[in-house]
């Protein structure tokens, strides 16, 4: 098929907006799944992402549409992960793409992640058609919504879709304009072979599955190509697309196609997103600009509930890791929570995302420890090191300079709350940087904040100040020297350090009286009271005091039920050992995760 | 071969008091009648001549039905088996027995009495729900007396709404000063499918702390007047610790018989359904197996430790490794008392049991 029939896109939303919904309309009305087939939300196939609405990994399926103008046109549709996490993802699936559907919520408008994302499309050139969606909604109002994306974003949209994508309500509006004002691609099949990875992922039987957007040239089955950030070489198996559930094994694809390649790769570590495919045998010149290493930006302690799932855990590690190479981790020991692993992620949610997929998919009990960033610090010895561990941190006495990731946060309000979210920003040792109004009743807001204030709980804060209507967006900015220090928790006069945390100073304070104020909540009497303190360098700044417990005895117990109740005593035994036994101390597993909500 | 304990369940209550999760039925003759030819169907189902020693008879109210019955009960269980009772109890309630009914127990061969007497403070048993007086109560161990009782003894519960150490005291004091030699002593426990379990009941409850030192001020003061505790629960003068109950505790077999009476007989823990139709209706069925392996390791210590004369450390091998991690802490906090071989809980330990023999199992 001559490229000038080709449409490759992408939907971008603000979460919510109904992205996905849209998605499964398009792949309804082009005949691609039949409807007794659909289910909801079909691109996202990950329990997780369909109960929370958002998509993490990218996916791309080819449609074929008859337009009105009577031809035939394919549609690639990519689908990018909604969340600022997954950024470099995202700028990767824009990059395969020449045009973005821009769904907006017809009664929310714009929202944080809709100016990201729109952002980030006109970055990478593409044309944004709006659709204003959720129009059968009684709170609805499209003008204003059309109004708003012309001033604020300042792209034409009064003639934009209003469509309910839920109902079903002009969808063939979206369809016909994806093929009027979404260009098709160019690109020389003639020249050396240049495509652009934008997702890839594992197949137990196939290896590593690689999607492509071929920008130059032509990829067959049968070729050696290579992977020029990586260097590795591979030889072609299959080449083709995939419709919603299989893939289509066509023998080639050329350029301005978008179709996924599978050629014997073992490991995902060699596929990395942004990276691009040439032929080993006749390369291009020079790769695709915009490919970089992705690292995480946020560190976490990993460990079993149960200490003798530890092969399990690494096991369950190992394969996300296959699906996910932005996923690292390493074996990590801690005194209290004994064999776990360090493992960085992207982001908040992307921690989250792992973090309940290793509960959920493999079944498995976890503590995890505070999440942490990564500090910079200079020693008096000249030497610079990254800490990603509290326990790591170095003593003061060797310590020259400590340095602390910054971002750069946009928030998006109803004007009223502003003083709410000022408030939290200030509390959060926010640098404010400027104020917009987007229309008369919404504002955003710039702030510049350390990581390390929003990798806790920052989001729900927000929520909950501005009753669920504010939007967060936040990139990063980079180092800025910062007054940190180690806080330890003592139990019973022991430091636990798998709830030691770094801390701006002036936040020391109420941080340890929270932390003890949580974990007196959470650790339960025992036969022997437990004092909790919170030291800074050997100084206690807070104290609370668990009382032992008084009464826990069977009263009765005669012939009747012995049996029942040597069980009653078993079962408490057995429950001890859901504990984490720190000396003569027991320490519930909530107790380690309260400490990660230490704001509410 | 050693003799066994018999416990006949009387599943029979005039009205169900408000606390209690035992299984009883209401009261009707024939009922009563088809019950008691059951119990002794289920007697002679026995090995013939078993070696008996203790009899008891718990319910339910075991006074509410007619003494005759008690008797042939009894008659069954003396010509079937091979008794030499040393101790038959009968639990009794106040209001229910007069003085004929007391007697004509003690002329068939009763020897202990267990009254319900659980408070002398009638506000008390109003909110326990109970149908007694303190004055009943009173008449009935009076009475008790003069039919010949000398091993009387008296339940006596805490934790109840209002009570307080000061009324706990003049419970104890009164009851002391009367001929009895036993007092069972139970805190309230609300259990799950009983009209107590609510909201409104729980939260008029003494909390932890005072029910804590309700019991520590009754062992105390129990201890100083002569009643020795025996067991977390249990009190006795001198040589009236009861014998019976005494074989649960240390793991000895009895046979139960009677709808939800457990058993631990030939080397096997069992029950018999709680259905007082099928009960009475099929000869031996309706056994459930519960352990068929007892006396196990956890069991005995478990058991052992709410005596108060404790346990020996060396009959538990693994026990010493345990207690090297935690039992410094444990005798510092007074809530163990280790002499030699011997460990045993104090009471501040008793009111944690659960706690320290789950840490020790």
């Amino acid at each position: 098929m001559s490229t000038e029939n080709i449409r490759n896109f992408c939907i971008i939303a603000h979460i919510d907006h109904g992205k996905s919904t849209l998605a499964d309309r398009i792949l309804e009305k082009t005949y691609t799944v039949a409807e007794r087939d659909m289910e909801e939300q079909l691109l996202d196939n990950m329990d997780i992402e369909r109960e929370r609405g958002i998509t993490i990994k990218a996916r791309a399926v080819h449609l074929n549409y008859k337009a009105m103008d009577g031809k035939e046109y394919v549609f690639n549709l990519i689908d990018t992960p909604g969340h600022v996490d997954f950024n470099y993802e995202v700028s990767r699936s824009l990059a395969a793409c020449e045009g973005a559907i821009l769904v907006v919520d017809a009664s929310q408008g714009i929202e944080a992640q809709t100016l990201a994302n729109t952002y980030l499309a006109i970055e990478h050139d593409l044309e944004v058609v709006p659709v204003i969606n959720k129009i059968d909604l009684p709170s609805a109002d499209p003008e204003r919504v059309c109004e708003e994306i012309e001033s604020v974003i300042g792209i034409p949209a009064m003639d934009a879709p209003k469509i309910s994508a839920k109902a079903g309500i002009n969808i063939e509006e979206v369809l016909e304009k994806i093929v009027t004002d979404v260009p098709a691609p160019n690109g020389d099949p003639e020249k050396p072979l240049k495509a652009l990875i934008f997702d890839s992922y594992y197949d137990a039987y196939k290896g590593v599955i690689i999607y492509v957007r071929v920008k130059e040239g032509q990829v067959k089955v049968g070729d050696n190509i290579k992977l020029m950030a990586t260097g590795a070489v591979f030889n072609v198996v299959e080449a083709g697309y995939m419709d919603a559930n299989n893939h289509i094994n066509t023998g080639s694809l050329s350029a301005g196609e978008v179709g996924y390649i599978s050629a014997s790769i073992k490991s995902i570590g060699d596929t990395r997103v942004g990276d691009t495919v040439t032929n080993a045998d006749i390369p291009c010149d020079e790769a695709l600009p915009g490919y970089r290493k992705v690292n995480p930006m946020v560190y976490s302690g990993i460990y079993p509930a149960d200490g003798a799932k530890y092969g399990d855990l690494r096991e369950a590690l190992e394969k996300l890791q296959l699906n996910d190479a932005s996923l690292s981790f390493e074996p990590e020991t801690s005194i209290a929570l004994g064999f776990g692993f360090r493992c960085g992620f992207l982001g908040l949610l992307h921690m989250e995302i792992i973090q309940e997929r290793l509960e959920r998919e493999y079944n498995l009990d976890l503590i995890t420890t505070a999440p942490s960033v990564i500090y910079k610090v200079k020693l008096t010895n000249g030497e610079t090191v990254f800490i990603d561990n509290p326990t790591n941190y170095p003593d003061p006495s060797i310590l020259a300079e400590a340095e602390e990731p910054m971002v750069k946060a946009e928030v998006l309000a109803p004007s009223d709350y502003v003083g709410n979210i000022m408030e939290l920003c200030q509390e959060r040792r926010g640098t404010f940087k400027d104020m917009k109004y987007i229309d008369e009743t919404r504002v955003t807001l710039h702030y510049e904040l350390p990581l390390n204030e929003i990798v806790y709980d920052f989001f729900d804060a927000l929520k909950s100040r501005t009753k669920g209507y504010a939007s967060f967006d936040y990139e990063m900015l980079g180092y800025a020297p910062s007054k940190l220090v180690k806080l330890d928790v003592l139990l019973n006069g022991d430091i636990v350090d798998a709830l030691s945390f770094i801390v701006h100073v002036d936040k020391a304070y109420s941080r340890a009286r929270k932390l003890v104020e949580k974990l007196k909540e959470n650790i339960p009497r025992q036969m022997f009271e437990i004092p909790i303190q919170a030291a800074v360098g050997g100084k206690i700044i807070a104290r609370e005091t668990v009382k032992a417990m008084r009464k826990d005895v069977l009263a009765k117990c005669y012939g009747g039920d012995i049996t029942r109740k040597k069980k009653l005593l078993e079962k408490q035994k057995e429950g001890k050992k859901r504990m984490r036994q720190l000396g003569t101390v027991e320490v519930p597993q909530e107790a380690f995760m309260s400490v990660l909500k230490l704001d509410e | 071969m050693t003799p066994v304990g018999v416990y006949i369940h009387v599943p029979f209550c005039a009205a169900k008091c408000p606390y209690c999760d035992f299984y009883s039925e209401k009261y009707s003759s024939e009922l009563v009648k088809s019950y008691k030819d059951a119990v002794i169907r289920r007697i002679m189902a026995y090995p013939y001549r078993t070696a008996v020693d203790t009899i008891y008879f718990g319910g339910g109210t075991p006074s509410l039905i007619p003494e005759k019955y008690i008797e042939e009960i009894l008659n069954a269980l003396y010509s079937h088996f091979s008794v030499k009772s040393l101790e038959t109890t009968i639990e009794v309630n106040p209001k229910i027995v007069n003085y004929n009914k007391l007697s004509a127990y003690h002329n068939m061969g009763i020897n202990r009495l267990s009254i319900g007497v659980q408070s002398c403070n009638d506000k008390e048993l109003a909110f326990l729900g109970r149908k007694h007086s303190w004055k009943n109560s009173l008449e009935t161990i009076e009475n008790a007396a003069r039919a010949g009782f000398e091993n009387i003894s008296c339940d006596l519960m805490i934790g109840l709404e209002g009570q307080t150490i000061s009324s706990l005291r003049n419970s104890i004091n009164t009851l002391v000063k009367l001929p009895i030699q036993h007092i069972s002593s139970y805190m309230l426990k609300i259990e799950e499918n009983t009209p107590f379990n609510c909201e409104s009941i729980i939260s008029r409850l003494p909390d932890e702390d005072a029910y804590a030192d309700m019991y520590l001020f009754m062992v105390e003061h129990l201890n100083s007047n002569g009643f020795a505790q025996y067991e977390i629960s249990n009190f006795a003068r001198p040589g009236f610790e009861s014998i019976h109950n005494n074989k649960y505790w240390q793991c000895k077999e009895y046979i139960g018989i009677g709808p939800s009476a457990h058993s631990y007989f030939n080397g096997k823990r069992y029950t018999s359904d709680i259905n007082l139709e099928k009960f009475t209706s099929s000869e031996n069925a309706g056994y459930i197996i519960t352990d068929d392996n007892p006396g196990s390791y956890e069991e005995r210590l478990m058991l052992g430790l709410r005596l108060k004369k404790g346990i020996k450390i060396s009959d538990f091998p693994e026990l010493d490794k345990k207690l090297q991690r935690l039992g410094k802490e444990m005798l510092k906090n007074e809530l163990i008392e280790i002499k030699d071989d011997v460990l045993s809980l104090t009471a501040k330990g008793f009111l944690i049991s659960n706690s320290i023999i789950s840490s020790l199992i």
